[in-house]
């Protein structure tokens, strides 16, 4: 009962990865703003036009921003707004990360279905993360 | 007499205890005040951006506001989004989009992208807490979380190409159908579940939990495992069409259909919308659909409302906000359907 009654091995090796992760994850993402907003590294998209695009469908604004969808912003992180990006990847990846981590410990305890289920997600949150899949647009 | 002799105190500070008592009352009337604030913040608000306003913003036209207003009163506007969130019991998401969407130029791609990101950071930090003191259960979760992301992705991929209209009229119904679950689902503490189903028993899905309020242990199953998977096809895309998060679709899935009980529902379901909405952010952020000058206000914004919401509930427990979150939202509903319909 005493037993019953902790959390799994795997779910606080979870819950103790997410918790690092998200804290660096919002972090990052407080400092890169600062950066962003006080001008330190310039942009790519002046601040002042922002009003220009943020009104736009994305897709318009891709074609009138010349702005490469996917991982492209990892060859832009000189520019201020890209910049942002590392944040706001950084905590989109944390998921797939403990995942990642809880898989050998549910193949140690013999739990094969959650084993695969856990993989099974791993594949479907690094699809989602790959950039592969793309959307028609409006 | 009697007062004077057991409380020798108040002979020495005859004012103090009439001041104590008008902080206690205070306590209670802040947050009537907040309540009143809220409304009439949206009231400004819809005066503030009047039609010819947004409209001028929206065309990208030369609006009156300098660009930096609009971050800011996104920021202003999402701290008293936070909360109001954790005052009525929802999540951050639901109440994001449907606002942003209708008081704000940002077109609703970028609000949902936004939204999509205020609603996995709100459910990364609580996640741990939740999952370290089992509340959140990792067996119930992970089942339920690879159907509830597959299918989020198909429903980011299938807001993104939609056209916007379509989306808008969608999620005015929506939240107007969200409002309708607000408004009549019951909830169950501690639901009956006789015989756990042969899916749940395969899959171990079950466990005990202490109740801190009665210092019981409580035992725990479901049932209706693959009804209550076949519901999370449906949440997964609607999550990810709307990024509204999906909390408010969760919880009664898990404690009325499947039978977990209800502080397991509620923090389970803040844990699987980190899963899901991380898959469906992806899909956002891959296709361009994510600008930082409003996300990053946006999730400062309302977590920084959350924690003070989080220190009003521990003082008191406001009903009436529950109901002016509802009114938020079948205003914001209805005026997200009138904008898809052109009205």
């Amino acid at each position: 009962m005493a037993d019953k009654l902790k959390a799994t091995e795997e779910q606080l090796v979870y819950a103790k990865l997410l918790d690092l992760g998200m804290k660096v994850g919002l972090l990052t993402l407080i400092i890169t703003f600062i950066i962003y907003a006080t001008g330190i590294f310039a942009p790519q998209i002046p601040v002042s036009d922002l009003p220009k695009y943020w009104s736009m469908p994305v897709h318009q604004y891709l074609e009138a921003t010349g702005i490469h969808p996917g991982w492209v912003w990892l060859t832009m992180l000189g520019k201020g707004d890209f910049l942002n990006f590392t944040g706001i990847a950084f905590l989109a990846l944390v998921t797939l990360v403990c995942y990642v981590r809880i898989v050998p410990i549910l193949f140690r305890k013999k739990d094969t279905i959650y084993g695969v289920i856990a993989i099974v997600e791993v594949l479907i949150l690094a699809l989602a993360a790959s950039g592969v899949l793309k959307s028609g647009g409006h | 007499m009697e007062n004077d002799v057991s409380s020798p105190h108040k002979q020495r500070f005859p004012g103090l205890f009439s001041r104590l008592k008008q902080v206690r009352v205070s306590r209670t009337t802040m947050v009537c005040l907040f309540a009143f604030a809220l409304t009439i913040l949206m009231f400004v608000s819809m005066a503030f951006l009047s039609p010819d306003a947004l409209q001028a913003a929206e065309g990208g036209a030369k609006s009156a506001l300098p660009w930096w207003a609009w971050p800011l009163i996104l920021f202003i506007v999402t701290f008293f989004l936070g909360i109001a969130a954790v005052l009525g019991g929802v999540g951050g998401g639901v109440l994001f989009v449907p606002i942003v969407s209708g008081f704000f130029p940002f077109h609703l791609d970028f609000v949902r992208g936004a939204g999509l990101l205020v609603a996995l950071a709100g459910a990364l930090a609580a996640g741990p807490g939740l999952l370290k003191k089992g509340l959140a259960d990792l067996r119930l979760a992970l089942p339920l979380a690879v159907i509830a992301s597959a299918c989020a992705i198909a429903g980011a991929m299938l807001g993104l190409a939609l056209p916007t209209n379509v989306i808008q009229i969608s999620l005015g119904a929506t939240i107007l159908g969200i409002v309708l679950i607000m408004l009549l689902a019951k909830k169950s503490e501690y639901p009956e579940v006789k015989q756990a189903c042969a899916l749940s028993t395969a899959l171990r899905i079950n466990g005990i939990y202490h109740e801190a309020s009665s210092g019981q242990n409580i035992n725990w199953q479901v049932h209706r495992t693959a009804q209550g998977l076949a519901t999370f096809v449906i949440i997964g895309v609607m999550a990810g069409m709307f990024g509204l998060g999906a909390g408010w679709a969760n919880v009664p899935v898990l404690n009325l259909m499947m039978g977990a009980p209800l502080k397991v529902s509620v923090a389970t379901s803040k844990f699987l919308l980190s899963i899901t909405d991380t898959s469906a952010a992806w899909i956002y952020v891959n296709n361009g659909a994510v600008l930082p000058m409003v996300v990053v206000p946006s999730i400062i914004g309302i977590m920084l409302g959350s924690i003070i919401g989080v220190r009003i509930l521990a003082k008191t427990k406001p009903a009436a906000v529950r109901y002016i979150v509802i009114v938020m939202l079948l205003f914001a509903g209805g005026r997200a359907l009138l904008k898809g319909l052109g009205i």
